[in-house]
């Protein structure tokens, strides 16, 4: 697979930790561009970079209210993120569903010996 | 009681940006467990999920000893990891290396791995947890085929994940 560019996809666009700030806040619903420069502590400038980027891979929408821009989270484009783990997940949960089986195995084994073989 | 006696679900939870916890609990004492993890013969029956045939198992159980598990994956190809045992309490615990032999310069990437076994009533909840010592480390070790820094997201999924339901 060719790389991506840096910002071209979710898992990047949320590896930068001001861009995850913006997202736990975003988390607790719609915000103008104001709130989040008081909460980040950051100037406009900055945040509007980050926002950017976000927007870009569709982690986050907006939308303008009268002379508002609102923004919000798309909990959708983080899908890819979500599957990531569940892959690795998955892949765990299956090797321990074979490691049930051996141990059903062992314990058949030691009920057949009468304790404990070790 | 919880019914977890077939098949469960592992589940992975990421503690810190370094960190990767992975839980399940099993139908067997604690002992079975452990002799299941530390048999070669045995580790060939599990270790490779449904994905693949280990060709090898070699496990030097004593502290300073090694370990190293092949895997021919379906595809075709082939996945070895490798890693040396740091301390030993038979039954209870595990501390060893994990390197995957596919990256460059593998040895300076090795994961910390801590295997923990608890008992309660002939069920045995285990706990893998994965540290990576370095961002580099972590980054090629997890996000292998990935964007560097995927791990970073790791964070804000735990909060997010609930977001999606």
């Amino acid at each position: 697979m060719a790389r991506a560019a840096t910002t071209a996809d979710a898992f990047n666009a949320v590896a930068e930790p001001r861009r995850r700030q913006i997202l736990d806040v975003l988390v607790g619903g719609e915000r103008p561009v104001n709130d989040l420069v008081g909460l980040l502590g950051l100037a406009q400038p900055q945040v509007s970079k980050h926002l950017r980027v976000l927007r870009e891979v569709g982690v986050v929408d907006v939308r303008d209210e009268g002379r508002q821009r609102l923004y919000r989270l798309n909990g959708h484009a983080l899908k890819p993120i979500h599957d990531w783990v569940k892959n690795y997940e998955r892949s765990w949960s299956e090797r321990f569903d074979r490691l049930d089986v051996v141990l059903e195995d062992l314990k058949q084994k030691e009920e057949g010996d009468g304790g404990r073989d070790e | 009681m919880v019914d977890v006696t077939s098949s469960g679900t592992a589940t992975v939870t990421l503690p810190t940006d370094e960190q990767i916890l992975i839980t399940r609990e099993f139908d067997a004492p604690k002992h079975l467990v452990y002799k299941a993890w530390t048999t070669p013969e045995l580790v060939k029956r599990w270790w490779n999920a449904k994905r693949g045939e280990v060709t090898i198992a070699e496990i030097d159980l004593r502290v300073g000893g090694m370990w190293r598990y092949v895997m021919v994956a379906d595809g075709g190809f082939e996945v070895a990891f490798h890693g040396e045992y740091r301390e030993i309490v038979p039954n209870e615990r595990i501390v060893s290396t994990e390197v995957y032999e596919g990256i460059p310069d593998a040895e300076e990437h090795a994961a910390l791995n801590t295997l923990t076994l608890t008992e309660v009533d002939g069920r045995t909840t285990l706990t893998v947890l994965v540290e990576h010592p370095t961002k580099e480390g972590r980054d090629a070790h997890i996000n292998s085929g990935m964007e560097a820094g995927m791990q970073d997201a790791m964070d804000l999924l735990e909060q997010v994940a609930i977001s999606l339901r």
